[in-house]
C-alpha cells in the first residue's frame, strides 16, 4: 500500500519558475487552453440553458449567452416538473437524496473504522482471510448480487425501504471503508496501543478514547468518499430504494427521459445543475481533500 | 501469577468484543459476496425465470446467451468501448499531466477544471453531453447557423457511432482522475533524472516514452484498474445518453443483465450473463492486480 502516495498527490506542490516564452511554451498553454475549454463547455452550457427561456433556445445558440435571462425553470426544476407521475419538480429526490446519503455514510464510516480497527491492533484469528475476501468482494460486478439481495431483503421485509437501501450502501462501500481505515491505524505506532492495553483499556474503550479521537483526517477522507459515492450512486437507488425514497439521480433520469410532449431543456439543464450541486460544492470547498479521497480510493490494496 | 491470570482473561474477553466487533463484516463477506455469488451461480445453472428454481439444467442458460444476438451485441460494444475508453482516458490523461507538469501558470486552476468532472454522477454528465451532441439542438446546429450549413453531427443518432458518444462522455469525466494518479507518480521522479537525461542529450520525448512511462508503472496500473473497474459497470452513463439505442446499438452487458433481471422476468439467463461477466473480470483484474502489487513492491526496496 503506498501511502505516501496518496499524501503527495493531495499535497502536489504547485512549482512556480517563470520562464521566456518560447514556441514549446506556447504549445503547452496552446495545449493546455484548449484542454481547459473541451473540459468547461458542458458546465458552461448547463448553466446558460439553466436560465434561457424555451423561446431563445428553440431558435438560439447552444453556446449563446442568455438574452433575457430567467431563474424559471430552477423553480420549475425544484418545484413544479415531473419525474414520472408526479410533478412535484427534483426537491423531494433532494431530500431523498439526503435522507439516503447522511445514514449511509454515518453508518458506513462507523463500521470501516471498527473493521479497521479491530483488524490492524487485534487481529483476531481469520480476520486476514476475511478482509482479503472483501477486498476481492469490491471487484465483483454489482449485477452478481443484486438480484440475491433484492431477494434477501424481501424475505426480511426491508426491500424498497429506506433502512433497505441504507443497508445496501453499507455493504456497498465496505471494502473501500475497511481498507481506508486499516491504512490509517496501521499507520499508528503501535506503542500507543500497546500502552492502552497495559492500562487496562478494552476493546471498545481504546477505540472510543484512544483511536477515534485520533481518526479525524481519514473520517473527513471516508465522509467526502461516501457523499460522493453514494449521491451520485444511481444502480442501487433504482433498485432498492423504492418508489418513496428514489433518490436525486433516479429523479432526475426521470424527468428527462420520461416526459412526454415538448423537451423544457432549461429545465432538465436546472435540474441537472441541481442534482450535481452536493458533490461539486463538496469538491470545490474541499479541494485537496476530495483528491486525497478519490486518490485513497483509486490505490486499491 | 494472578494479575498474569487476569491478564489473559482479559485478553480472552477482549478479543472476543474483536470478533464481535467484525460481526458486520463476517456477515457481508459470507452473506453479501459469497452468498450471492453462489446463489447466482446455482441460478445460473437451472430454468428459473420469474422465480428462482431448484432444478438443474446444467450449462442450457450459458448455450442460449451465447446464442442471444443482443448478448453478443452488448459483449463487443463492451469491448470496443473498453479498449476506447481506457484508451482515451490514459491518453488524455497522461498528456493532461504531462503537461501541467510543465512549471505552468494557473496549475492548480487547471488541476480543479481537469477533475471537477469526476465530482458529477454519470447520469448527469450522460444527459449533459446528450444534449450538447444532439444534432437538432447541439453542435450540429451550432456550427449550421455559422454558416456551415451541410455540417453534420449526428454521431449520438448513429447506429455506427453513437457508442463513441459514449465514450467521449465518459472519458471526459474521468480522464482527469488519471491525470491526478499520474501527476503524482511524475512528482516523485527525481529531478536527477532529468538533469542526467538533458547532459546526455536525449530528446525530452524519448525520456518520456522509454524511462517515465516505465517508472509510472505503479500510478498507470491503478488507474487502469480503477477504468477497468468502470468499463465494467457501465451502466448510467448509456442509460442517460441513448437508452441503449438507437435500436440496440449501445446494449451493454450491465444493462442487458439488468433487463432480463427486472424487466424481462428472466433471472436464469440473468444470472448465467453476471457470471460470465464475473469471470471475465477476475481473469482481466487478477493478473493486473498481480502485477501491480509487485511493481509496488519492488518500488519499496
Amino acid at each position: 500500500m503506498k501511502r505516501d502516495a496518496i499524501r503527495d498527490i493531495a499535497a502536489v506542490p504547485v512549482r512556480r519558475k517563470p520562464r521566456k516564452l518560447t514556441p514549446a511554451r506556447i504549445g503547452v498553454y496552446g495545449f493546455l487552453v484548449m484542454a481547459a475549454l473541451f473540459f468547461l463547455v458542458p458546465l458552461y452550457v448547463m448553466l446558460v440553458t439553466s436560465v434561457k427561456p424555451m423561446d431563445e433556445i428553440r431558435l438560439g445558440n447552444l453556446f449563446a449567452l442568455p438574452a433575457s435571462p430567467t431563474l424559471a425553470p430552477w423553480r420549475s426544476a425544484w418545484q413544479t416538473a415531473c419525474t414520472g407521475l408526479e410533478c412535484e419538480g427534483i426537491r423531494g429526490g433532494f431530500w431523498n437524496s439526503v435522507r439516503i446519503t447522511l445514514p449511509s455514510m454515518v453508518l458506513s464510516i462507523a463500521v470501516g473504522a471498527v473493521n479497521g480497527y479491530a483488524l490492524s491492533f487485534w487481529r483476531p484469528r481469520g480476520a486476514n482471510a476475511l478482509f482479503a475476501v472483501l477486498m476481492m468482494g469490491a471487484f465483483i460486478p454489482g449485477q452478481v448480487m443484486l438480484y440475491p439481495l433484492v431477494r434477501a431483503l424481501a424475505a426480511v421485509d426491508l426491500y424498497s425501504t429506506l433502512p433497505g437501501i441504507v443497508l445496501v450502501h453499507v455493504i456497498f462501500g465496505m471494502p473501500m471503508m475497511t481498507l481506508l481505515f486499516r491504512n490509517y491505524y496501521a499507520s499508528l505506532p503501535e506503542e500507543l496501543f500497546k500502552a492502552a492495553r497495559v492500562d487496562g483499556g478494552s476493546f471498545w474503550r481504546i477505540f472510543l478514547e484512544l483511536m477515534l479521537p485520533m481518526s479525524t483526517p481519514v473520517i473527513v477522507v471516508a465522509a467526502i468518499m461516501q457523499v460522493t459515492n453514494i449521491w451520485n450512486d444511481f444502480l442501487l437507488g433504482l433498485v432498492f430504494a423504492g418508489s418513496d425514497n428514489l433518490p436525486m439521480t433516479v429523479q432526475l433520469n426521470n424527468i428527462i427521459n420520461t416526459t412526454t410532449g415538448e423537451r423544457l431543456y432549461n429545465v432538465n439543464m436546472a435540474a441537472t445543475i441541481l442534482t450535481s450541486l452536493v458533490p461539486l460544492a463538496l469538491y470545490f470547498l474541499s479541494g485537496r481533500w476530495f483528491v486525497r479521497g478519490i486518490a485513497a480510493g483509486a490505490v486499491k490494496g | 501469577m494472578v494479575a498474569a491470570r487476569a491478564s489473559r482473561t482479559r485478553s480472552r474477553a477482549a478479543c472476543w468484543s474483536a470478533y464481535i466487533a467484525l460481526l458486520p463484516m463476517v456477515l457481508t463477506v459470507l452473506g453479501a459476496y459469497v452468498g450471492t455469488m453462489l446463489w447466482t451461480a446455482r441460478v445460473s445453472v437451472s430454468s428459473a425465470r420469474i422465480f428462482p428454481t431448484g432444478d438443474f439444467v446444467g450449462i442450457g442458460q450459458y448455450e442460449r446467451l451465447f446464442r442471444n444476438a443482443r448478448w453478443l451485441l452488448s459483449l463487443e460494444n463492451l469491448a470496443v468501448y473498453g479498449v476506447l475508453f481506457i484508451a482515451g482516458s490514459l491518453v488524455l490523461g497522461f498528456l493532461l499531466a504531462v503537461f501541467i507538469d510543465q512549471k505552468v501558470m494557473g496549475e492548480g486552476t487547471l488541476r480543479t477544471v481537469f477533475l471537477y468532472p469526476y465530482a458529477m454522477s454519470f447520469v448527469a454528465t450522460g444527459l449533459v453531453w446528450q444534449w450538447i451532441l444532439n444534432p437538432e439542438l447541439g453542435i450540429q446546429r451550432v456550427a449550421r447557423q455559422l454558416g456551415f450549413e451541410d455540417f453534420t453531427f449526428g454521431w449520438i443518432v448513429d447506429q455506427d457511432k453513437a457508442l463513441y458518444t459514449i465514450v467521449l462522455a465518459t472519458v471526459w469525466q474521468a480522464s482527469g482522475l488519471v491525470m491526478a494518479l499520474l501527476l503524482s507518480g511524475l512528482r516523485g521522479i527525481d529531478d536527477e533524472l532529468w538533469k542526467a537525461a538533458r547532459i546526455d542529450g536525449i530528446p525530452v520525448w524519448r525520456v518520456y516514452i522509454n524511462i517515465v512511462l516505465p517508472l509510472l508503472w505503479p500510478a498507470l496500473s491503478t488507474a487502469l484498474i480503477l477504468l477497468f473497474a468502470l468499463v465494467v459497470k457501465l451502466f448510467d452513463a448509456v442509460v442517460a445518453m441513448t437508452q441503449g439505442g438507437p435500436g440496440t446499438a449501445t446494449e451493454v452487458p450491465a444493462k442487458f443483465i439488468m433487463d432480463y433481471l427486472f424487466g424481462r422476468a428472466n433471472i436464469g439467463l440473468a444470472s448465467a450473463a453476471s457470471i460470465v461477466l464475473l469471470t471475465t473480470v477476475v481473469a482481466i483484474v487478477a493478473p493486473l492486480y498481480y502485477a501491480r502489487a509487485r511493481a509496488v513492491q519492488r518500488g519499496l526496496k
